[in-house]
C-alpha cells in the first residue's frame, strides 16, 4: 500500500462524482485538461488554415477574384491573430500541462483549478475572437494592430477592432493564469532530488517560457486598454490631434511581441532537446550549455524590440543598438543548433517519426534564423521590411519551427497520453509531405520579398515577376493541408485502434516513460525520489546513460509494472487527489461575459455612452460568484 | 516532514515543496512581479506623454500637492495597520488582527473616496478622459491604481467577514501575510505614481 506522505493531502477522499463529459467539463486533472486545450487548438489550427488557403487562393494568379479586398484584411488579421494566440500557444500549453508534471515526479500542477479556468479562458476568448465574423465582421488591420490605423477615425466600419481588443485581453488572462501555474509547480513542486540541473529540457522552456509570459502579456494588455479606451471612453492615447504618439502603441506592442516569438518558439526547442537524445540514445550534449542558452534568450529577448520599427524612424542610434542587440541573441540561439548536433553525432539513430520532424525543425528553424540575420541589418531590413521576405523568414520558424517542433512532440507524447501508437508510415507520409509542402509554399517567398513583393496586397498586377512563385506557393500552400488530413486520419484512428503502446514505446530516458501509459489519475503510486539526469535511463541501465544495455531494465517502484497483480494493486491505492470544480468555469463565463458585454449595444463609428451594457453587469457578478465559490471551496491546501 | 512544516510556520496538513515557500506564496511573489510591468507600462506612458498636451488643464494648474500628501498618508498609514493585523494573527489573537483588518480597509477607502472627490474636482474644472493627453494618461493610470486599491478592500473584508465565521486561524495567517503582500504592493506603486505624476517637477 502507497504511503500517502507525498500525496496532496486533503480534508476528504475525492469522490469520483462526475461521468462522461462532465468529468470533462469539471476536470481539474492536467492531463485532461493538457487534452482539452491540444484539442481546441488542433481545431483553431484548422481554422486558421482554412483562412491560409483563402489568402493563397486569392494569391494563386494576379488580379485575383477570390475574396475582396476587405474579406483579404480580415482573413490575413485572422489568420496571424488565430494560428498565434489560439493554435501555436495554446498547443504548447498542452504540452506544458501533460508532460511537466509527469517529468518532475508531481501529481499535478500547483494550482489545479487555476488550470482549468485558464483553459475555459482560452476557449472563451477564442470563440469571442472568431465570433466576430457573425457579427459585422473579423478584425481587419493585422495580427500587431498599427494605431491609428485601429483608431475610430479610421477603423469604424465594424467593430472588428473591438472584437480583437477585448478578445485578446481574454485570451491575455489565460495565458498568465497558466504561466503563474507553470512557474510556481517547476519551481516549487519537483520530486525530491530533483535539481534545476537534473530537469528535462522540456521542463526548463517551459520555465523560461512562463516567465516570459508573465511579464510580456502586461505590457500588451496595457497596449490594448489604450487602445479600448480610445475606441470606447474617448481617450487620446493614440490620437494625434491630441498630441499623441501612434509610435507608442509599436512600443508597446513589441516590448510584448518580442519575447512573444520567443515564447513561441522555446517550448518546441524544449521538444526537440527531449526527442533527440531519446532517438539517438544518447544524452543531451551541452546539457548545461542548452539550458543556460534559453535563459540566455529569455533576457535578451527584452532588448531586440525595436528591430520590428527599423523603418518607423526612431534613426541611426537606436536602429544600430537594436542591430546589434538582435545579432548577439542568434549566438545562444546557434549554441542551441551545434549542441543538437553534437548529440545527434555517433548515436544509435532511430529514424522514427518524432526525430523526422525534430531535424525538420534543426533544418528549417535554421534557414528561418539565417534570413533572421540578414533582417536583422538595418540597411537591408529597409528592404526587406513588409516584403514577403519578411513572410518567409516568420514561416520558416513559426511554422518549419514551432509547427514541427509540436508536430514531434505529438508523435512522441502520443503513446503516453493515449496509451497506443500512432501509425509509422502515416507518420512519414505526413512527415515528407508537410515538409515538401512547406517550402514550396514559404521557400519562394525568399525570392518574391527580394523582388519587392509587397505584405498584406490583396492582389498584385501581372507583369511583376510575381507570377510564378506565388503559384508555386499556391500549390505548395494545398500540400500543406494534404499532409494535415494525412495528420488526422493517423490521429483519430491511432486513438481507437493503434498498436498498443505500453509504458515505455521508445526507451526513454524521462520519468513520464516510468509510468503506465495513459497514467493513472495519480500520476506515481509513489513519488520517485531523483538521483540523477535522465533518471529513468539511469535507472534502467545505470551508470552514465550511454545507451549500452549493462544490466537488465530495473523497475522503478510504483513507476511501470507489468503484471495483472501490480495492476491491480495499483487500482486499489487511494491516494487523495484534488477535486473537480465548477468554480473555475464560472468564473471563466463571467469575465468572458463582463469584457464580451461591453461589446453589446456598440453604436457604429463613436464612442458608446456610460454605462456599459447589463451584459457586463451580470458578467462582473458572474465573475465574484466563481471566485468566492472557488476560495471558499473545501478543497486541499495548496 | 510535518515537524518541517509546522517550523516553516506553515499549516500541519502541508506537503513539502521544493523551496520551502508555500505554493501560493511564490504565486503572490510572481504576480506581483507581473504586475510591476503593468503599471511600469501606465507609468511610462503618462512619462513619456508629459509635456505633450495641446491644451490645458495642465498639471501644475490641476494638482492639489498639500490634499493629495494627506491621503497618500492615509494609504501609507494602513500599511502599517496591514502588518499590526499579520502580527496579531501570527500572535494566535484573531479579534486583534479584525481590529486592524478593519482599520487597513477603512484607510483604504478613505484613500478611494478621497481620490473619487479630488477626480470629481478636477472635472469640474475642466479635466476628463478625452480632454487633454494629461487627462487621458493620468485618469486611466491613477484609476487603474484605485481599482487595485479597491479589489484590496474588497478582499480585506473578506478575511474580516470570514474571520468572524471563525475561519481564520494562526495556522491560516498565511492567507493574512498574502492578502498583506499585494496590500503593500498597491501602496508602493502609489509611492512611485505620486512622485512621479504629482512631486516631480515640470
Amino acid at each position: 500500500m502507497a504511503t500517502a506522505e507525498h500525496a496532496i493531502p486533503m480534508s476528504h477522499p475525492a469522490p469520483r462524482s462526475y461521468n462522461g463529459i462532465w468529468s470533462w467539463i469539471f476536470t481539474v486533472d492536467h492531463k485532461k485538461i493538457g487534452v482539452l486545450y491540444g484539442v481546441t487548438a488542433v481545431v483553431f489550427f484548422l481554422i486558421g488554415g482554412i483562412e491560409a488557403l483563402l489568402i493563397r487562393s486569392q494569391l494563386m494568379v494576379p488580379n485575383g477574384q477570390v475574396v475582396s479586398p476587405e474579406a483579404y484584411n480580415e482573413l490575413f488579421t485572422m489568420h496571424g491573430t488565430t494560428m498565434i494566440f489560439l493554435a501555436l500557444m495554446p498547443l504548447s500549453v498542452a504540452f506544458f500541462n501533460i508532460v511537466v508534471p509527469l517529468q518532475i515526479g508531481a501529481r499535478d500542477v500547483a494550482f489545479p483549478r487555476l488550470n482549468a479556468f485558464s483553459y475555459w479562458v482560452f476557449l472563451f476568448g477564442g470563440i469571442l475572437l472568431n465570433s466576430s465574423f457573425l457579427f459585422g465582421g473579423a478584425p481587419n488591420a493585422g495580427w500587431f494592430g498599427y494605431a491609428n490605423l485601429t483608431e475610430l477615425p479610421f477603423n469604424h466600419a465594424t467593430h472588428g477592432i473591438d472584437f480583437w481588443v477585448l478578445g485578446l485581453q481574454i485570451l491575455g488572462v489565460a495565458s498568465m493564469a497558466g504561466a503563474f501555474n507553470f512557474l510556481v509547480t517547476i519551481v516549487n513542486a519537483r520530486a525530491p532530488g530533483m535539481t534545476f540541473m537534473r530537469m528535462p529540457l522540456f521542463t526548463w522552456m517551459t520555465l523560461v517560457t512562463s516567465f516570459l509570459l508573465i511579464f510580456a502579456f502586461p505590457v500588451l494588455t496595457v497596449g490594448l486598454i489604450e487602445l479600448m479606451f480610445d475606441r470606447l471612453f474617448g481617450t487620446n492615447f493614440f490620437n494625434p490631434v491630441a498630441g499623441a504618439e501612434p509610435l507608442l502603441w509599436q512600443h508597446l506592442f513589441w516590448l510584448f511581441g518580442h519575447p512573444e516569438v520567443y515564447i513561441l518558439i522555446l517550448p518546441a526547442m524544449g521538444i526537440v532537446s527531449d526527442v533527440l537524445p531519446t532517438f539517438s540514445r544518447k544524452p543531451l550534449f551541452g546539457y548545461p550549455v542548452v539550458a543556460y542558452s534559453g535563459v540566455a534568450i529569455g533576457f535578451m529577448a527584452w532588448g531586440v524590440w525595436a528591430h520590428h520599427m527599423f523603418t518607423a524612424g526612431l534613426g541611426p542610434v537606436a536602429d544600430s543598438v537594436f542591430s546589434m542587440t538582435t545579432m548577439l541573441i542568434a549566438v545562444p540561439t546557434g549554441i542551441k543548433i551545434f549542441n543538437w548536433m553534437a548529440t545527434l553525432w555517433g548515436g544509435a539513430i532511430n529514424f522514427k517519426t518524432p526525430l523526422l520532424f525534430a531535424l525538420g525543425f534543426i533544418a528549417m528553424f535554421t534557414i528561418g534564423g539565417l534570413s533572421g540575420v540578414m533582417l536583422a541589418a538595418p540597411p537591408a531590413d529597409w528592404l526587406e521590411n513588409d516584403t514577403y521576405f519578411v513572410v518567409a523568414h516568420l514561416h520558416y520558424v513559426l511554422f518549419g519551427g514551432t509547427i514541427f517542433g509540436l508536430f514531434a512532440g505529438i508523435y512522441y507524447w502520443f503513446p503516453k497520453v493515449s496509451g497506443r501508437m500512432m501509425d509509422e508510415t502515416f507518420g512519414q507520409i505526413h512527415f515528407w509531405l508537410m515538409l515538401v509542402g512547406f517550402n514550396l509554399t514559404f521557400g519562394g517567398m525568399h525570392v518574391l520579398g527580394m523582388d519587392g513583393m509587397p505584405r498584406r496586397i490583396y492582389t498584385y498586377p501581372t507583369g511583376m515577376g510575381w507570377d510564378f512563385w506565388n503559384f508555386v506557393a499556391t500549390i505548395g500552400a494545398f500540400t500543406i493541408a494534404a499532409s494535415t488530413l494525412v495528420f488526422l486520419y493517423n490521429f483519430f484512428s491511432s486513438v481507437r485502434y493503434g498498436k498498443l503502446a505500453g509504458d515505455d514505446p521508445w526507451d526513454g530516458r524521462t520519468l513520464e516513460w516510468s509510468i503506465p501509459s495513459p497514467p493513472p489519475h495519480y500520476n506515481f503510486a509513489e513519488i520517485p525520489v531523483v538521483h540523477a539526469r535522465d533518471p529513468f535511463w539511469v535507472q534502467k541501465y545505470g551508470g552514465e546513460g550511454h545507451g549500452h544495455r549493462q544490466m537488465a531494465p530495473v523497475p522503478i517502484a510504483g513507476g511501470a509494472h507489468d503484471t495483472e497483480n501490480g495492476h491491480a494493486e495499483h487500482a486499489h491505492l487511494n491516494i487523495p487527489m484534488p477535486n473537480e470544480s465548477f468554480y473555475p468555469l464560472i468564473a471563466a463565463a463571467g469575465l468572458a461575459l463582463a469584457l464580451g458585454g461591453l461589446l453589446v449595444g456598440l453604436p457604429p463609428g463613436q464612442v458608446p455612452d456610460f454605462p456599459p451594457s447589463w451584459v457586463s453587469v451580470v458578467g462582473v457578478l458572474t465573475l465574484f460568484v466563481g471566485a468566492y465559490g472557488w476560495a471558499l471551496e473545501p478543497a486541499m491546501d495548496e | 516532514m510535518a515537524e518541517a512544516s509546522l517550523a516553516a510556520g506553515h499549516s500541519a496538513a502541508e506537503h513539502a515543496t521544493t523551496t520551502g515557500l508555500n505554493h501560493r506564496k511564490v504565486l503572490m511573489w510572481a504576480f506581483l512581479g507581473s504586475e510591476c510591468l503593468f503599471f511600469g507600462s501606465l507609468i511610462s506612458t503618462y512619462v513619456v506623454y508629459r509635456d505633450h498636451s495641446l491644451v490645458g488643464p495642465f498639471p501644475q494648474d490641476t494638482f492639489d500637492i498639500p490634499y493629495t500628501s494627506v491621503s497618500s498618508f492615509v494609504l501609507l498609514m494602513s500599511s502599517l495597520t496591514m502588518v499590526l493585523a499579520l502580527a496579531a494573527i501570527q500572535r494566535a489573537n484573531v479579534k486583534e488582527m479584525r481590529v486592524w483588518l478593519a482599520a487597513t480597509a477603512l484607510l483604504g477607502t478613505v484613500f478611494v473616496g478621497g481620490q473619487v472627490y479630488e477626480f470629481t474636482d478636477f472635472v469640474r474644472h475642466g479635466l476628463t478622459l478625452s480632454t487633454n493627453l494629461f487627462g487621458t494618461t493620468f485618469f486611466v493610470l491613477t484609476g487603474f491604481h484605485g481599482a487595485h486599491v479597491t479589489i484590496g478592500v474588497i478582499l480585506l473584508t473578506s478575511l474580516f467577514l470570514n474571520s468572524l465565521r471563525g475561519k481564520i486561524k494562526k495556522e491560516d495567517s498565511l492567507t493574512v501575510e498574502l492578502a498583506g503582500l499585494y496590500w503593500h504592493f498597491v501602496d508602493v506603486v502609489w509611492v512611485v505614481i505620486f512622485t512621479v505624476v504629482y512631486l516631480l517637477p515640470y
